[in-house]
């Protein structure tokens, strides 16, 4: 069908090639644009610790965090307010304060967040007491096959394996950048699993239960594999 | 001829696909800052819904492009913004490009630049946002630089749509051709001169297909 406009003669179809031209440049983007962002970010890290308006975060520079909730405004709780409920398939259901938790040896580590999407923050530093420490002594019984992980927006909820939550690497975080976790990464207590995507890390931590299955969460309801591990490169 | 006299700019397909392509737009933009801003993503909430929100409403935003095509006043246009002329070129450069000099067309270039960018920044963002919204598709890696991808051509996208807002808000008649379809005539000839010569012609010679000029 053609539409050849009266000035045709001196024209060139540019629209299409502009448009072509995108595609394949998001298509380029797509395959490199990890290495290009790490490239990136790495020139920009300066500027964006000496900026004091904060608008450098908001350019999509990459290794900066997003923060997700999945409920209504969480009502934040103080460290005072603060206790976690280990429950369900154990022999001593047992429940912490935050000093409690403070109380128990610690574990520190640096380690990359790395969300299911794409994005991820690297060489975050992580202090916590190992969730491995919280389930011995609770004691979990002979038909106990996961743990939940509740959290206290009310919604939230996701699962592992017993033998998962045993690693080393996943610990019930009780600071960040040697810093209290704030309300946005879900303080006072959050769960980091460093070999877990992001969404396996629940926010705003409340109750370990433990369960006779390992039955998908909130996101894997929704999508996301049950089984959360990171994909190796 | 006199200034009351009006005259046909766009049909009632291409009036419905810009609204409905501009709701959809909208939706995006409103949702995608929730999603991607810490500050209001933790006083909105509900991740799932603005999410599955969001993912829609980008999912529908190409349904209007392609339906319109259906009416031939649209595909008319599109290959009028698809080209680019010698006159479009000495319009970019030229340092006084509004005075009327050079006439314009039914489209300026910038008009027809800023179509190529929407079209190919959305069809970037469609793509990547498939990446994203499932996993499995393909590697991490690949992912990550979906969001790379993703995050700035919003961004673009963003800065274009508020320019192309800007200049709307700037012209009431060209906001008026957008909403009625109908534009004076005394305002194409200032905005696009050699677009109201043709019809002007057309109407002249008596074609009825083309667009029409009528008095009021």
């Amino acid at each position: 069908m053609p539409h050849t406009p009266p000035d045709a003669g001196d024209s060139a179809p540019v629209g299409r090639r502009a448009v072509l031209g995108l595609l394949g440049l998001g298509a380029i983007g797509v395959v490199t644009g990890s290495s290009v962002q790490n490239g990136l970010s790495q020139m920009l890290a300066a500027v964006q610790m000496r900026d004091p308006t904060g608008l450098t975060s908001q350019i999509p520079l990459g290794d900066t965090w997003r923060y997700y909730s999945v409920t209504g405004a969480v009502e934040p709780r103080k460290p005072a307010d603060y206790s976690l409920k280990v429950s369900g398939l154990v022999d001593r259901p047992t429940s912490y304060s935050f000093a409690d938790l403070e109380g128990l040896p610690q574990t520190e580590f640096d380690d990359t967040f790395q969300c299911v999407t794409g994005w991820s923050v690297p060489d975050v530093p992580w202090r916590g007491v190992r969730v491995s420490d919280l389930l011995e002594p609770a004691a979990p019984t002979d038909d106990a096959v996961g743990v939940r992980y509740k959290s206290f927006d009310g919604t939230y909820t996701v699962n592992m394996t017993l033998e998962q939550a045993r690693a080393d690497d996943v610990l019930v975080v009780l600071a960040m950048y040697d810093e209290p976790v704030t309300h946005d990464h879900g303080g006072p207590v959050r769960v980091y699993s460093g070999s877990m995507y992001g969404y396996k890390s629940t926010k705003w931590l409340s109750e370990i239960e433990v369960t006779s299955d390992n039955a998908p969460g909130y996101w894997e309801d929704r999508g996301y594999p049950l089984d959360g591990f990171i994909e190796d490169e | 001829m006199s200034d009351s006299i009006e005259i046909d700019r766009f049909v009632l397909a291409e009036r419905l696909v810009h609204r409905v392509f501009a709701v959809l737009m909208v939706v995006c933009i409103v949702t995608a800052a929730i999603l991607y801003n810490g500050a209001l993503m933790m006083a909105v909430g509900h991740r799932h819904v603005v999410e599955t929100i969001h993912v829609w409403c980008g999912f529908a935003l190409p349904v209007p492009l392609l339906l319109g095509a259906a009416s031939k006043a649209y595909r008319t246009d599109l290959g009028i913004l698809n080209r680019f002329t010698r006159t479009d070129w000495r319009w970019l450069r030229s340092r006084s490009r509004r005075d009327g000099t050079i006439p314009v067309g039914k489209f300026n270039a910038g008009q027809k630049i800023n179509s190529w960018l929407v079209a190919g920044s959305t069809g970037v963002l469609l793509g990547t946002g498939v990446l994203l919204f499932w996993p499995d598709l393909v590697r991490l890696s690949w992912r990550a630089g979906a969001t790379f991808v993703h995050d700035w051509f919003a961004l673009g996208l963003g800065l274009l749509v508020v320019g192309h807002v800007t200049y709307a808000m700037r012209d009431p008649e060209a906001r008026r051709g957008m909403r009625t379809g109908r534009v004076s005539r005394s305002w194409a000839r200032a905005e696009h001169e050699a677009w109201a010569d043709e019809v002007t012609r057309n109407v002249t010679a008596g074609r009825g297909a083309g667009p029409q000029a009528r008095r009021q």
